[in-house]
């Protein structure tokens, strides 16, 4: 167990390595000059010349690289063009904002999603299997804008229960907890439907085994059956699913993000990417693909836990 | 006798959009204490239904449409779901066909054993894990304490099946309902279970409805019988009487169906049941068998329900057939006629291998064989001669498949040969083979169904070989598919259909015409009845017989089911760890002197006969193939191994004419006792040196 997360740390390490060095390498192919960008379209060309040597942009991509990587070891990602700050504040502020909704709407979806699934599995074809089935599909398929914008008209335009948008400060007149509701009922909205589909059909399945059979044909009442064989087993397929959301939920929310102004991680990423910020891209691409890797490895590890039948 | 299970005019239907169909129809049987009864019948006639209805746990959709099934008196339909609820598992409990599947793979047993006790009364967790340990003794699991913490999957198949009976036995129910328990287990394997079911049996009292397809597994546990056919049970008696005496056609037709160890060479064929069981036959007013009855009249069978009526005067033996006077006047039932032809070793060798070995390197991650490797097959030397069947005969693992896959060419030797034609195959996969070798050699594989595309007409299935192995135009192809569908004995309209129109022996007819298309030398045949009825099993086999008499085919053929190999092989090889450690003529490698190992296989058979003599039951399990064998293969589980000799160091190859066996015993024929079912034959060994 401690080799097999040695070992996938390891590979972690080599995987942000190689796609640093992608990101670095493709920002040095894309059209468009830093220099230029800084300063703007009414700098004379010596300005900006004098500039690309300042900034060392005029040595090789390698050495470029190193550097940059020598510095990133050390926490330092380099400073945003745009915001001009360093990108390692920027980063810390709008992760910690994404993280938090983050957090709240994956406590929110998994137990949702889970006794869901699992009471609508269990007795496959029943009313409230029929009932979760239409609700989890409807979720799933209405696009988060759309969710977005039928919840603001409801709770903001109609009830005017809560704000409109949530940009995180405390001087809009809402509290921050008010600011967090609709965000996260979005969010829940459209991921929980697809979740709960997981759940279902995987409990279906095991509700369907000879094990199943064998519990109820020892004398075991019908709820002791789903209790004590279903349950486990009913989880081990979607348990990589689940932890994918966390994916989807750090990187994946810009559209919610963009809808109640809030300041997040997503958001972030987006403007970087529309306006050039190369250094807010890099650092990015990393924090993304370390939380994919990261949520990969505890998979993997729960993955373990859950089902005796896997050993590294 | 008080009776623990009874069946009264049970009969159960399945509704669906489709319309209701009769699953059961008309089944009493009763079942006394510590009696045991078995119910034999084919795929989808009923026996699995009849399992469930005892536990009062039907699919959804089947309901009882009319009868009785009483639990030791007690109306099963009138319990509430507690009252159920503490009679299975408590009363009646059941072990079922796959117990892989039936354990919970992320329980460990002891938990799953020690549930039993507490849901029916214990209540204290120590008493309930005593009981647990004492109970995987009880079925001769060994170290029970360190076994209660595995997990399924760590079991070996005939352990785990050994866990089920034990969980089933842990209330000490009196009955005890078996639904295939031994299907797909090796046959030694089969032995142990089936001998362990017998004592625990005499040692515990309990009752036993004992349902499989096989009619030897069930002679070698129950004493009373019943037949099924298409929901009804149309003979029932002791196993001695019906196995002696069967009066009902159908019974008649399975037992002359099903080759036999002592039946002899193929030359004499099996009879086959003609035609297969529809639908409809279900709900059939008259007698549900009467379309592929030779007796069959249409006043008496189809006009009138006919019941069951009592052969003699104890009521012991009842049949549910119009014309049993007609019937037991007509052909008396024998076995198929004694074989009459000698193996001819004349006949010219199509295909030879020689010193084959197939090794896996297991490599850890940065390359390197610190792991060692598995060895599938070591040094194996055979001879397939054309117009004669070459079997080879041994449990799962033994490397049988791998060799027939190397021959085919789908996996390549690590070293030796494999000759065909005067040219070495072994090392050249099927792809790097010319298209005229790959024609010279093709397969038929064990489950029709997934080697036809569902997609393709049989037409086209039978075309595609004949345009790129023999590169026919279209006109010439279309007559050489009629051909070849007269040869596998289908009409010739078949060639239009789908291959889910077609049932699993029609299905595995044309999976023998594709392999034929080519014109081939060899055909491999890696278990290709296994997954078929009793009663169509006979009829392919017989197709493979003619085959071999009209042609210069040479067939090679994998098979577990050594009855098989009896009625097909000319030749035998019997497999064990990789190494063929029997090879020669079958008659002689069916007489003695055996290797022991072979010897072990032939008695583990079950056989259909009520004087089975008793199994010698063969301890542990193979090595597994990565251990590095330093003896004879079979050292470990031997009966009569020489300690410091068989383990050390490699058997000598002892020959009697053409026979091989490996073996470090003096062998000689006064020494090796021969099992009952071959007894009589030992005379045929005179032609051997």
């Amino acid at each position: 167990m401690l080799r097999y997360s040695a070992k996938q740390l390891l590979n972690m390490a080599l995987t942000l390595f190689a796609v640093s060095f992608l990101v670095f390498a493709l920002n040095e192919l894309s059209p468009g000059d830093v220099a230029r960008k800084v300063l703007g379209p009414y700098a004379s060309q010596s300005q900006v010349d004098y500039l690309t040597v300042q900034m060392g942009l005029d040595r090789p991509v390698l050495v470029r690289y190193a550097e940059y990587m020598g510095k990133a070891l050390a926490g330092d990602f380099g400073d945003s063009v745009v915001f001009r700050q360093p990108v390692s504040a920027l980063m810390f502020d709008r992760l910690g904002n994404t993280l938090l909704l983050a957090a709240i709407s994956f406590a929110v979806i998994v137990p949702l999603s889970i006794v869901l699934g699992v009471l609508a599995g269990m007795r496959e074809r029943g009313w409230f299997d029929r009932a979760v089935s239409v609700f989890s599909s409807m979720c799933a398929s209405i696009p988060e804008f759309a969710m977005g914008v039928f919840l603001l008209g409801i709770f903001v335009v109609w009830l005017g229960w809560l704000p409109g948008t949530s940009p995180l400060r405390s001087d809009t007149g809402w509290s921050l907890w008010m600011q967090f509701v609709l965000p996260v009922l979005v969010v829940t909205f459209y991921d929980a439907g697809y979740l709960i589909a997981m759940v279902r059909s995987s409990m279906v399945e095991v509700m369907r085994q000879p094990y199943i059979r064998t519990a109820l044909l020892k004398g075991m009442s019908f709820h002791g059956v789903v209790r004590r064989h279903a349950l486990r087993n009913a989880l081990i397929t979607p348990f990589t699913v689940i932890l994918l959301q966390l994916n989807y939920l750090v990187s994946g929310l810009v559209v919610v993000e963009t809808l109640f102004a809030y300041p997040g991680f997503g958001r972030l990423m987006l403007e970087a990417a529309l306006t050039k910020d190369i250094a807010v891209i890099e650092a990015g691409t990393l924090i993304a693909v370390s939380v994919t890797m990261l949520t990969q490895l505890f998979g993997d590890l729960g993955y373990m836990a859950l089902d005796p039948r896997i050993r590294v | 006798m008080a009776e623990v299970l009874a069946f009264e005019h049970v009969s159960i239907a399945y509704d669906s959009r489709a319309g209701r169909q009769n699953i059961l129809n008309d089944v009493s049987f009763v079942i006394g204490e510590g009696e045991a009864l078995g119910l034999v019948g084919e795929s989808g006639c009923g026996k699995s239904t009849v399992a469930l209805a005892a536990m009062h746990y039907l699919p959804r959709g089947m309901s009882l449409t009319e009868g009785r099934i009483r639990v030791e008196g007690r109306d099963l339909a009138r319990l509430s779901a507690d009252e159920l609820s503490r009679i299975r598992g408590n009363r009646i409990a059941m072990v079922y066909q796959d117990p892989m599947s039936s354990l919970n793979p992320v329980m460990p047993i002891g938990r799953q054993l020690m549930e039993v006790p507490l849901l029916h009364g214990e209540t204290d967790e120590r008493a309930a894990f005593r009981r647990a340990v004492a109970m995987l003794e009880e079925v001769r699991l060994p170290a029970a304490e360190a076994m209660m913490e595995r997990y399924p999957h760590q079991l070996s198949g005939g352990q785990q099946q050994r866990v089920v009976i034990a969980m089933a036995l842990m209330a000490e129910p009196a009955l005890l309902i078996m639904d295939e328990p031994t299907t797909g287990l090796d046959v030694t394997i089969e032995a142990a279970i089936l001998a362990l079911v017998r004592d625990l049996r005499a040692k515990f009292g309990t009752a036993i409805l004992f349902i499989s397809h096989n009619l030897g597994t069930v002679a070698r546990v129950c004493e009373r019988i019943g037949v099924l056919y298409a929901g009804r049970l149309v003979e029932t008696g002791s196993i001695a009487t019906v196995f002696r005496s069967p009066v009902h056609p159908y019974t008649r037709g399975l037992l002359g169906a099903l080759p036999r160890l002592s039946g002899g060479h193929r030359r004499g064929r099996l009879r086959p049941i003609d035609g297969t069981i529809q639908a409809a036959d279900r709900a059939r007013l008259g007698c549900a068998f009467a379309p592929r009855c030779s007796f069959a009249a249409r006043r008496d069978c189809e006009e009138r329900p006919v019941v069951m009526v009592a052969i003699d005067a104890a009521a012991q033996h009842l049949v549910r057939c119009a014309r049993i006077d007609a019937v037991v006047a007509g052909s008396a039932v024998d076995g198929p006629p004694a074989s009459a032809t000698a193996t001819n070793d004349q006949a010219p060798i199509v295909l030879s291998v020689r010193n084959l070995s197939k090794e896996y390197r297991l490599t850890s991650l940065f390359g390197g064989d610190r792991k060692g490797a598995v060895r599938a097959v070591t040094g194996v030397d055979l001879d397939a001669r054309a117009g004669e069947t070459l079997a080879i005969v041994g449990e799962s693992g033994c490397g049988k498949s791998t060799l027939a896959r190397i021959i085919s060419g789908l996996l390549t030797a690590t070293s030796g040969e494999v000759t065909l034609d005067g040219v070495d195959l072994a090392g050249i996969s099927v792809d790097d083979r010319p298209p005229d070798t790959r024609r010279r050699i093709q397969m038929v594989f064990q489950n029709p169904d997934s080697t036809l595309n569902p997609s393709h007409s049989i037409a086209y299935a039978l075309t595609r070989p004949l345009r790129l192995l023999r590169d026919l135009a279209s006109g010439e192809a279309k007559a050489e598919v009629l051909r070849l569908l007269a040869q596998v004995r289908l009409p010739s309209e078949m060639a239009d259909r789908m291959p889910h129109q077609l049932s699993g022996g029609q299905r595995q007819r044309v999976a023998i015409a594709r392999a034929l298309a080519g014109n081939p030398g060899v055909v491999v045949a890696d278990e290709p009845v296994s997954a078929l009825d009793v009663s169509v099993q006979a009829a392919i086999l017989n197709l493979l017989g003619e085959l071999l008499e009209q042609s210069q085919l040479g067939l090679v053929l994998i098979s577990h089911d050594l009855a098989l190999v009896r009625h097909m092989a000319d030749w035998v090889a019997v497999m064990y760890l990789g190494r063929v450690v029997e090879y020669g003529p079958a008659d002689q490698v069916f007489s003695p002197p055996y290797h022991p190992y072979t010897q072990a296989l032939l008695l583990a058979a079950p056989t259909p006969d009520p004087d089975a003599p008793p199994v010698v039951v063969l301890e542990g399990s193979m090595p597994s193939p990565t251990d590095t064998i330093l003896g004879c293969p079979f050292a470990s589980r031997c009966p009569e191994r020489i300690a410091g000799l068989c383990d050390t160091t490699p058997p000598p190859i002892r020959r009697f004419g053409e026979h091989r066996i490996s073996c470090h015993l003096e062998i000689d024929a006064e020494r090796a006792q021969p099992p009952a079912e071959a007894g009589g034959r030992t005379g045929m060994r005179s032609s051997s040196a």
